[in-house]
């Protein structure tokens, strides 16, 4: 019985080849099926996003068997060279195979490392699965598994932590000046998908209130009614900038907006509180100058990018970490599977009743009044060998039956569990 | 048995302090979750060999280099560990300890041998003056921390150096309010301290102000800064690094003075 993984992904293959097989509805229910359908392949699940492909399979036999089925496969249907599937895919056996899976799940193996999309694609993949029945009991633990060791590394690590978006670094800037963002004021000048986005991270995280500048006033205004917000014109922002804590800038303007001289006065007229500018614009809308000013931080989107990097290495120390979970996970998936290995459970089943059958005879011989002659003693054993060997064969020869027919995992593990036979070992 | 207890009390701030800083970069919480309980059972100790001292010679002990200096490192490490109950900062340990354990340290190289109290410093004034003016030392010295840790974040944040300290350090807002609280509770204690002080010298000397006395004109010095401090803060509007940087000075020179000068020169 083998775990396989067998897929490529976007550091082994490029977008070119990628795309080849994104599988998605009809073609990856029509996969799913004919994997389903192989007579080495037990169970099978498929995993595809824009960034990898990837077939969890269990099977009777091992990857070098299956892998040049797969390889045909989708050089029929998919039109991809054997050439090509040969460079850039990657196979994974057992154990390794459990780890990726953990490792994918857990956004370690992702572009944007702890990025959560991956969590819920793998989730829609074991419901397509399960769906088309192509799961059984070893994928179904599996992934089930995968989904709780995500879940460990996600809270027991940092891995999730500290933002990996250009808007969302604002925010958490913001955060690291301000504190508690509900007394603070923001303004949003001009229009763009980044500021906009920044805005809304704002919103969500508390400030206090938004105001939003934009060339016409009804621009102004549609979009300040989305953040519960007040639409003012462009040319007063200088007015307002003793109010305002935070200010967005992304505005199509080709010179400055605002000048040094317009923040020293604000400043001055807010008795130096602190002032947080976010320039997102390219050409910039404030005049670099204005960061010398005390107590006025000034980003622009160079410098939101370096704190970005900054991030992604925090994250990436934590990989150490969030390692030792899988490891510790993969162990214990491993454990469960070798229980479920037939012939030691019917060994230590027979074993537990004979040690029990000893005991017992032992303790009545010597209980019984009179000593016992060789030949009775001869037939008390027999007896309570029978007793034995009768309770156990329907048990037993169930188990071998259920092999027949695939049941064995769960037979087994309930045979553990009631006769208490313990984990196996080794 | 003061100066033994002060000893483990200085095996256990060195201990503690070590770890402090090492989890400035190693970040594991059992790391730092460990230097804070070394550091209370170093606070227990700390805390024991003031009472021993005081009860072997019978009085309060902050009459000499010594006593002062461990008295001192006593109440930082107490405001510290108050402070710690409402705001769980483990980076402000990594200030604050190393300051306790610089004052211990260089209490270990005064003389330690209890003598027979001074006249003039046999008065209830005495322990109430330094009682009140260490306490609001030691409010102080906390609030210089968060002051030194407001300069660090404020640097990072304007020159953009994203580095590990970044993300220890908490936001810039509560680095100065939690700086401003201790000053707005650690000056009137320092005021009382001083007023303490000058009714202990008019009961032992006969006049409120020794102006030859160059602690008495440090401390009046060290009283109108931070006074400027406050009046710059709640009148003249001074916010960020002018108020922390002033914070910082005040309280180095209350260091400086507090080592060089002294009412009680051996």
């Amino acid at each position: 019985m083998e775990i396989l993984c067998i897929g490529l992904n976007h550091e082994t293959a490029p977008v070119a080849v990628r795309e080849r097989l994104a599988l998605t509805g009809d073609s990856l229910q029509e996969t799913l099926q004919w994997l389903n359908g192989q007579p080495g392949i037990q169970e099978a699940l498929v995993l595809s996003t824009c960034n990898r492909v990837e077939l969890y399979l269990v099977t009777e036999q091992g990857v070098g068997q299956v892998d040049p089925i797969i390889r045909q496969y989708f050089a029929d249907r998919f039109g991809l060279g054997e050439e090509d599937w040969g460079r850039f895919h990657y196979q994974y056996g057992y154990h390794q195979a459990v780890a990726h899976l953990f490792r994918v799940t857990s956004g370690m193996d992702s572009m944007v490392i702890g990025e959560p999309q991956i969590t819920g694609q793998v989730k829609e993949a074991y419901r397509q699965a399960v769906h088309l029945k192509a799961v059984g009991t070893i994928l179904n633990r599996l992934f089930h598994k995968c989904f709780h060791v995500s879940k460990r590394v996600r809270t027991e690590t940092e891995l999730a932590a500290r933002a990996v978006s250009v808007s969302y670094v604002a925010v958490e800037l913001a955060k690291k000046i301000f504190g508690d963002l509900s007394e603070r004021q923001a303004l949003l000048a001009g229009a763009g998908e980044m500021a906009e986005l920044a805005a809304r991270h704002l919103v969500t995280n508390g400030i206090g209130g938004i105001l939003v500048a934009s060339r016409t006033l009804e621009n102004a205004e549609r979009i300040a009614s989305s953040f519960q917000g007040e639409a003012i014109p462009l040319d007063s922002i200088a007015v307002s900038l003793a109010e305002i804590d935070i200010l967005l800038c992304s505005t199509a303007a080709p010179d400055y907006i605002l000048r040094a001289d317009q923040i020293r006065e604000a400043m001055r007229t807010r008795k130096h509180k602190p002032v947080f500018i976010i320039d997102i614009a390219v050409p910039r809308n404030i005049d670099p100058e204005v960061n010398t000013i005390d107590n006025v931080y000034l980003y622009d989107i160079d410098d939101l990018q370096t704190v970005l990097q900054a991030n992604m290495e925090e994250r990436k120390k934590e990989l150490k970490r969030a390692e030792s979970i899988v490891q510790d996970e993969v162990r214990a998936f491993l454990a469960w599977i070798s229980s479920l290995d037939l012939v030691p459970t019917i060994v230590s089943l027979r074993e537990r009743a004979e040690q029990i059958r000893v005991r017992e005879l032992e303790k009545a011989v010597s209980l019984l009044e009179t000593s016992v002659s060789e030949k009775d003693k001869k037939a008390i054993e027999a007896m309570s060998q029978a007793i034995v060997n009768k309770i156990l064969h329907g048990p037993v020869s169930t188990l071998k039956k259920a092999e027949e027919k695939g049941d064995t995992p769960g037979l087994v593990e309930a045979v553990r569990k009631l006769f208490s036979l313990g984990p196996k070992k080794g | 048995m003061n100066v033994y207890l002060f000893y483990l009390t200085l095996l256990f701030y060195t201990v503690a302090t070590i770890g402090y800083l090492a989890h400035l970069v190693w970040v594991k919480k059992p790391l730092w979750v460990t230097s804070r309980v070394i550091l209370i059972i170093g606070f227990v100790c700390h805390t024991a060999s003031i009472v021993a001292r005081h009860v072997e010679a019978g009085y309060t002990p902050v009459t000499n280099r010594f006593e002062s200096l461990i008295v001192f490192s006593w109440l930082l490490v107490a405001v510290y560990l108050a402070v710690q109950i409402r705001h769980t900062l483990p980076v402000l340990g990594a200030f604050v300890t190393p300051l306790a354990l610089g004052l211990l340290l260089m209490a270990s190289f005064r003389a330690k041998e209890i003598l027979p109290l001074d006249g003039q410093l046999d008065s209830h004034w005495l322990p109430a003056h330094v009682w009140f003016a260490f306490l609001g030392d030691g409010l102080l010295g906390v609030s210089a921390c968060f002051a030194a840790m407001y300069l660090l974040q404020e640097k990072i944040l304007k020159k953009k150096k994203i580095g590990p300290l970044y993300y220890r350090l908490p936001s810039l807002d509560v680095l100065d309010r939690l700086s401003y609280r201790c000053i707005t509770i650690g000056f009137p204690l320092l005021t009382v301290g001083i007023l303490t002080g000058s009714i202990w010298l008019k009961t032992t000397q006969g006049g409120y102000l020794d102006w030859q006395d160059g602690r008495q004109t440090a401390s009046l010095l060290i009283w109108f800064l931070y006074a400027g401090l406050l009046h710059g803060r709640l009148i003249a509007g001074w916010r960020g690094r002018r108020i922390a940087w002033m914070n910082v000075i005040g309280f180095l020179v209350i260091l400086v003075t507090f080592l060089q000068l002294s009412h009680f020169q051996k």
